[in-house]
């Protein structure tokens, strides 16, 4: 069986951090720096989404509630009530989530479809609020006045090297946490309530209990993607609470691939790449992304890192001989 | 001990139990046979929690347990295999067996360690050998064969250590061989643990030869208990169910 210790896999984040530390050296351009930001905010957002399609089986169409949530809350926090980051960043956890565990509550009960159109209305009924409570939130015009960033411990966020850093240190600690959870007991009963939630109430696992409990987690990680981009932006806007944003974020993990669990954080980047690359040739982004998913859904189901791990798999595999009678894990 | 007293559910105008008492001494081994639709699985669904009865108490020991969620009556000590194998599909089998034993000791929602914790280790592996998966530990569940399968689906149950054990047509879609070397497997684990343990079978050359009673159930009805001897000899089970083969062998 495979097995992970928790101090390999901290050396291994270590080290991606301080690989990301290191690229603006390489990639000095602002665009650079501002990609690796945006790509860790929607990473984390769409690995957030996968604790619950991929590995809980919950389909939740309405997961950008958190990623609205997390960001407004966050820039009003810091911008309403001058609180420093810290706070701001603890406080914003907090709101999203109790706001998780009161829609969880009703939501994770429901099956499938049902779910997912109730997360679904959960998230619209924020975006109303947004756009109808303008007094706080700006309405449709989004929080103008900019967040301010007071310095933090000497971090000072509006030095965009320090930004950067904020960002890269809090995607590797979020997927870090994240995939300690799915390497945890709690992790494998996610993934037993996933293939057959039946069986699991029969072994004495409350269901819903840690169904909601995974809707807990996904939410606050949610969140914290949001805050990161309303970091970046200094600023929150209503569509960061739509529906579209959900919809990507269900992209991002169709084209990294539900399986792995770097997918979702791969998908992201995918989309972002798509995004700017073709926005920059064409009007029509939507009809080409249209086509890419098409290509992605018919053709490469498993996502782009899920079809190259099974790749290296199958090529190492031909190498070295296995034992009869076993087969590696397919899921991890 | 495991006692029904008069169990009745009905759905919409369908009656699948139909006042039943029963009385399961402690470390009995009984079959329950019936024709189709007799209410066979009705009944296990009703004692494990799955179906809430209309009436009627199920004591497991002196507390009546009828009504209780399945998880909470599992807790309790009533663990139950399916008759179409229930399984974890993309859990390896030990990781499926390790998954059974966090839920029954409670450490399935610990997150302060990594899976597999230690301690589970060793009563896995114990689990595995009794049923005899060792060598297909590290299969995908999936990819079992259907006979594995319903023997995992049994393992999961064991690795809750229950006290009374449901097994739902433990044979169900095997070959005549591979039948007898289940039950085989049933009598032993039955044998070892000391449990109590109730089987739904068709096969009945399998139910004479290991049940040490059989109930009869026909439209939700118990129409007759006894011995395997007193059972064969029953005429309201030989016209029901039985028909003339086992009659043959009356004196």
């Amino acid at each position: 069986m495979r097995r992970s210790s928790i101090g390999r896999d901290a050396l291994i984040a270590a080290a991606a951090l301080a690989i990301l530390a290191a690229l603006p050296m390489v990639f000095p351009s602002k665009s650079f720096s501002d990609f690796v930001i945006r790509a860790s905010a929607f990473g984390i957002f769409a690995t957030s989404l996968n604790l619950l399609i991929g590995y809980t089986g919950m389909v939740s169409f309405g997961h950008g509630l958190f990623f609205g949530l997390g960001a407004y809350s966050f820039a009003l926090l810091m911008q309403k009530l001058g609180t420093s980051i810290a706070a701001a960043f603890a406080l914003s956890v907090g709101i999203n989530a109790l706001v998780a565990a009161v829609v969880g509550a009703i939501c994770v009960r429901l099956k499938e479809i049902y779910f997912s159109f109730l997360t679904l209305a959960f998230q619209m009924l924020l975006y109303s609020l947004i756009i109808a409570w303008t007094p706080v939130t700006g309405g449709d015009q989004g929080l103008t006045g900019g967040v301010p960033r007071p310095p933090f411990l000497g971090v000072r966020l509006d030095d965009p090297r320090h930004l950067y850093l904020f960002c890269c240190a809090t995607l590797v600690i979020s997927l870090f946490l994240m995939w300690h959870l799915v390497q945890s007991p709690f992790g494998y009963t996610l993934r037993m309530i996933r293939d057959n939630p039946r069986r699991a109430s029969f072994l004495g696992i409350q269901v819903w209990r840690i169904r909601l409990l995974a809707f807990i987690v996904a939410g606050i990680f949610g969140g914290i993607g949001g805050m990161l981009i309303s970091l970046f932006v200094s600023s929150a806007y209503p569509d960061f609470a739509y529906w579209t944003v959900s919809g990507e974020a269900v992209f991002m993990i169709m084209l990294g691939g539900i399986n792995a669990f770097l997918g979702p954080l791969v998908g992201a980047a995918l989309l972002l790449t798509l995004n700017d690359l073709v926005t920059r040739v064409t009007e029509h982004y939507s009809l080409v992304l249209g086509v890419i998913i098409l290509v992605f859904a018919l053709g490469l189901r498993k996502g782009l890192l899920g079809f190259v791990l099974q790749r290296v798999k199958q090529h190492t595999s031909a190498r070295i001989t296995r034992p009869s009678g076993t087969q590696p894990s397919h899921r991890n | 001990m495991l006692k029904i007293e008069s169990l009745h559910k009905s759905f919409g105008g369908v009656v699948a139990i139909n006042d039943v008492s029963m009385h399961f001494p402690t470390g009995s081994l009984t079959a329950v046979i019936g024709p189709n639709g007799a209410g066979k699985t009705s009944l296990f669904n009703l004692v494990s929690g799955a179906f809430r009865p209309d009436r009627g108490r199920i004591f497991l020991e002196d507390e009546d347990i009828a009504g209780l969620a399945a998880p909470d009556v599992v807790r309790r000590g009533i663990g139950r295999a399916f008759q179409i194998a229930s399984i974890f599909t993309t859990l390896t089998v030990r990781e499926a067996v390790l998954g059974a034993i966090n839920a029954h000791r409670h450490w399935y929602a610990r997150c302060d360690r990594r899976f597999p914790l230690k301690e589970a280790g060793a009563h896995a592996a114990e689990v595995l050998e009794l049923v005899g998966l060792t060598p297909v530990a590290d299969t995908l569940s999936g990819n079992l064969s259907h006979g594995d399968q319903k023997v995992l689906d049994i393992a999961l149950a064991l690795a809750l250590e229950p006290r009374v054990l449901l097994l739902d047509e433990p044979t169900a879609g095997m070959g005549p061989e591979e039948r007898w070397q289940m039950m085989e497997t049933v009598h032993q684990l039955w044998e070892r643990k000391k449990m109590t343990l109730i089987f739904i079978e068709h096969d009945m050359d399998i139910v004479f030869k290991f049940a040490q009673t059989i109930r009869v159930l026909s439209y939700g009805r118990v129409l007759a208990e006894g011995t395997p001897e007193e059972v064969r000899r029953n005429p309201n089970v030989i016209e029901a169910y039985l028909g003339t083969k086992y009659d043959a062998e009356r004196p």
